[in-house]
């Protein structure tokens, strides 16, 4: 039984999945449900100076138009913002569900019409005539900055959403110092998250009882809820919000979206339960970005590798509203993981939040880690370039030395446990390292471009500790809670906060109760994602859910377990210190023979005939987990180009990940997010981007004009790992969604510059396209 | 104006009349309530949709359910036969070849089709074999895995 945790069982999500029973959001269907399409603006930024609705609104089977002044005048609210940096000076300007008078992006939503059938509500939008006059338009971040750019919004000058600085240690003192400073401007661009599932969103408003239902595809229903009740002025006690079968997230299904407002908005006023479900066009332009800085960085070094300092300034482009969770991405969730994994005494960076006529960006998978860790081990790449030294010497002369009580750096960050050269030592060998090294003299002598790439990381998650979360300005506890109840048969059913949308954890969830209270796994069946089921929780992102919602259910469980034993005590005539507990038997020490299973012990609680005197029938715990610090999961990858001396395609030929996310619950699980974590990191290198023009327009609209990687893009990867627990939480589990797509775009980048150093190419924008390393070859050659 | 359509859906025929602009996956998922099959995109890129007309892997999302008229369409919903998963349903769930599920109806029919026309396909040929089927979760290798897996079983 105590088996269970560690072992690769399979998932039980699998089988409604496999065979088209599991029912997401668009597969939902209420009595009298009626269809909402949505009208958005094909400006970047424009005045609205009339909206037609009377030919929409005599179409067949329309219900009702309406525009964000209907939405106001019945008193719904503006989008909150539920993340405020401190010491910023952060505005969060008015973000109407529904554009009022101005439109600042394209896609910013100006009407919704409601009509009996999808296919006449998209016919009903097209008939809704706006006449707009178009305003200056800035995409770009650093230029939104300057004097004389197009203004976004009068409560944000120059378009600044915000100033925020960290700093450690004497960083002016250690750019003194140096022998060697390197330099390098990064563009972490825009990447589209691109879940499988589009979003949508179903509300049944009850007039009779002022209550609503909202499913919605979210990783977080209980905060949706919270900002429901805000946006749309109905108390949360009335409010349900529902997260079924969600199609994957990636961040992009964190926030608290306009259409979540739009759906409970139109179900009141049309009486009737009204979905919504976006296209993939509207999700490009719709669903939050992710990534978008520009980085100017500098790192200070001795002769010998050694790492002084580390100075950044960065322009985060925000979009044109500030989303949900999107000012805590370019600042805590970055800024804070300056150090990497080096013992960097000195940085700091200036980060800049910038508004432009963009679709709004937030947290995409990694948020804010990928653009750390890239700056951090791009610039190690560069360091070591400049020295002549091999990169993975480099890294080794400043790797921060193995630690299990915890290791504070430049930014104030106290890291959990690590042991950064084991994971390191571990993929060179996996790797073989110095053997690729003689394969690339000899490619290279050969007339092949090869390139190895390598990148040390670590990341933090597991988010978080309550009182930090307050600290950073999140505007939430980041706790989580799980109830744990026996029914009087033995069967146990979990209630968690946090929302899984693809990550498996009703099945390593009922391996962690399965292991704490020997019930047979079958056993346990585990609720998430509705709100009027679960208690209250923050949700699924930040790689939280194993190592912040297990740490709940570990210690649901053990509670449980402590009741348990003193009813078994009782049972057995004994006392409480004498009772043993193994593979879910309680008995006397030392008489195994005469047990009481959990069962019994569950079955008296509950028929409560023969408690002991005063307690409580029922055997059930509830918990609140506030973790004491956040997880740091750590890493090294290494990754092997070639590139085509014809069309300078870059072809992936291998890749080793080592990942150590502490104590594992199902490898199984663990293996398959590192896969997935590792070609969404690989595609930003590689192939994905999203472009504006100078006018604001979405050139990759679609995914006929976004590259999302494929099958055949990728050789089989190799995969091995370390084990170092975290002291943060009971069960020692770190969280393993979010290393890959941190640890990959480095390596595979890196990897790509190593195969053109011959070429004197140290910089090339990603997406390292074939026509952008043509380009970089060929500059560098004339110059 | 409606115009009748027959098409037999997983063995059962369906005689209805439809607007001639109703797609074949909104058919499906919305005039049968067959929503195993599912919209990930507008443009034929991520094969959520695929099903098999006359056994063939196609894209509902580009088909007009007028043109599925007298026809056999097979869903997601039909592979499995009197209560026992296809192999490639069993071997999806025995190597992980999915995490939130989106994707996987139409990864199973496309495997479907892969399979009937290459019983004894290479790592290559399947990666190349799934290319006009997009996966966000799982970064394809269990995937590979699933049909490799599958393929094995098929052949006894």
């Amino acid at each position: 039984m105590a088996t269970i945790f560690g072992t690769p069982v399979k998932r039980r999500e699998d089988p409604r999945l496999i065979t088209g029973q599991a029912k997401y959001t668009d597969d939902l269907v209420e009595p009298g449900m009626v269809h909402m399409a949505v009208v958005r603006s094909p400006y970047a930024h424009a005045r609205i100076k009339r909206i037609d609705t009377s030919k929409a609104a005599q179409m067949p089977g329309v219900l009702g138009v309406f525009t964000g002044k209907d939405m106001q005048a019945a008193g719904m609210g503006n989008m909150p913002c539920a993340w405020v940096v401190p010491n910023s000076d952060t505005k969060t300007p008015p973000y109407p569900a529904i554009a009022v008078d101005t439109v600042r992006y394209v896609g910013n939503a100006v009407a919704i019409v409601v009509a009996t059938d999808r296919y006449l509500a998209r016919d009903a939008a097209d008939a809704v005539q706006v006449d707009y006059d178009p305003l200056p338009v800035v995409v770009d971040a650093v230029k939104a900055t300057e004097a004389g750019a197009p203004q976004l919004h009068a409560e944000a000058p120059k378009n600044l959403a915000f100033h925020w600085k960290v700093s450690g240690g004497d960083v002016e003192a250690a750019f003194k110092q140096a022998d060697v400073v390197v330099r390098e401007t990064i563009v972490n661009q825009r990447l589209v998250p691109n879940a499988m599932e589009p979003r949508a969103a179903l509300a049944r408003y009850d007039a009779a009882t002022d209550e609503v239902t909202l499913w919605v595809t979210s990783q977080n229903p209980h905060i949706v809820r919270f900002l429901l009740g805000l946006t749309t002025g109905i108390p949360e006690n009335r409010v349900r919000v529902v997260a079924p079968e969600v199609g994957g997230g990636f961040g992009s299904k964190i926030p608290h979206y306009p259409e979540d407002a739009m759906v409970v908005f139109a179900s009141k006023m049309v009486g009737r339960p009204v979905k919504w479900t976006e296209t993939r066009s509207e999700n490009y332009k719709a669903t939050i970005h992710g990534r978008d800085h520009v980085q100017e960085v500098e790192l200070a070094a001795k002769k010998d590798g050694t790492i002084l300092g580390l100075r950044a300034k960065v322009w985060a482009n925000l979009g044109a509203y500030l989303s949900t969770a999107s000012t805590g991405v370019p600042t805590i969730l970055h800024g804070l993981m300056l150090s990497g994994v080096y013992t960097i005494k000195n940085i700091h960076e200036d980060v800049y939040g910038v508004f432009t006529n963009t679709t709004p960006v937030d947290a995409y998978r990694g948020a804010g880690r990928p653009e750390a860790t890239f700056l951090v081990e791009r610039m190690v790449d560069l360091l070591a370039r400049e020295l002549s030294m091999d990169p993975v010497e480099v890294r080794r002369k400043n790797l921060i030395p193995p630690f299990t009580d915890g290791y504070t750096v430049a930014t104030g960050l106290v890291y959990d446990t690590g042991n950064y050269q084991a994971a390191l030592d571990k993929a060179l060998e996996l790797a073989d390292y110095q053997g690729l090294r003689k394969k690339q003299a000899e490619a290279r002598a050969a007339g092949k471009i090869m390139g190895i790439g390598v990148c040390t990381y670590a990341e933090i998650c597991g988010l978080g500790p309550s009182s930090v979360a307050g600290a950073v300005g999140f505007g939430g506890g980041l706790w989580e809670s799980a109830i744990v109840r026996f029914h009087p048969s033995g069967k146990v059913t979990v209630m968690v906060g946090v929302s899984p949308h693809g990550q498996g954890e009703e099945t390593t969830f009922a391996q962690i109760v399965a292991s704490e209270l020997g019930v047979p796994i079958e056993d346990v069946q585990v609720v998430h994602g509705d709100t009027a089921q679960t208690p209250m929780g923050w949700g699924t992102y930040g790689s939280r859910t194993t190592a912040v919602g297990g740490g709940a259910l570990a210690q649901a469980a053990r509670k449980v377990k402590e009741k348990a034993r003193a009813v078994a005590a009782h049972l057995l005539e004994a006392s409480v210190e004498d009772i043993d507990y193994a593979d879910g038997k309680f008995f006397v020490k030392g008489s195994p023979s005469k047990a009481k299973t959990i069962q019994d012990v569950c079955l008296m609680a509950n028929v409560a005939w023969n408690l002991p005197k005063g307690m409580e029938p029922g055997l059930e715990a509830s918990a609140f987990f506030d973790p004491p610090n956040f997880v740091y999961p750590f890493g090294a990858h290494i990754a092997v180009v070639e590139i085509d001396p014809d069309t300078y395609e870059v072809k992936l030929v291998k890749y080793v990940a080592v990942d150590d996310c502490g104590k594992v619950i199902n490898p199984m699980i663990v293996e398959g997010q590192i896969h997935g974590g590792i070609v969404q990191g690989i595609g930003q290198a590689l192939w994905e981007g999203a472009r504006y023009d100078e006018q604001g327009q979405l050139l990759t609209g679609s995914m006929m004009d976004y590259v999302v990687p494929k099958a055949e893009f990728f050789p089989k990867f190799e995969l091995g790992a370390t084990e170092t627990p975290t002291t943060v939480n009971a069960l020692g589990v770190k969280g393993i969604g979010e290393t890959g797509t941190i640890a990959s775009t480095p390596a595979v980048y890196n990897a790509v510059m190593d195969a053109l150093a011959p070429f004197k190419v140290r910089k090339v924008d990603m997406p390292l396209t074939p026509e952008r390393i043509w380009r970089a070859i060929r500059d560098a050659q004339r110059s | 104006m409606k115009v009748p359509v027959s098409v037999t859906v997983n063995g059962v025929t369906h005689a209805v009349e439809v607007e001639p602009r109703l797609l074949l996956v909104h058919f499906l998922r919305e005039t049968l309530g067959l929503t195993g099959t599912n919209v990930g995109c507008d443009t034929s890129q991520c094969g959520s949709c695929t099903v098999l007309i006359d056994g063939e892997a196609v894209k509902s999302c580009t088909v007009l359910a007028v043109q599925a008229d007298g026809r056999q369409v097979t869903t997601i919903e039909g592979l499995a036969r009197n209560g026992t998963l296809h192999p490639l349903q069993e071997a999806f769930w025995e190597k992980h070849g999915l995490q939130c599920g989106f994707c996987t109806p139409g990864m199973i029919m496309t495997a479907v089709d892969l399979l009937a026309r290459n019983p004894n396909p290479t790592e290559a040929e399947i990666r190349h074999g799934l290319e006009g089927n997009l996966c966000r979760c799982t970064g394809y290798q269990n995937i590979v895995a699933a049909v490799q897996h599958a393929a094995a079983r098929m052949k006894g």
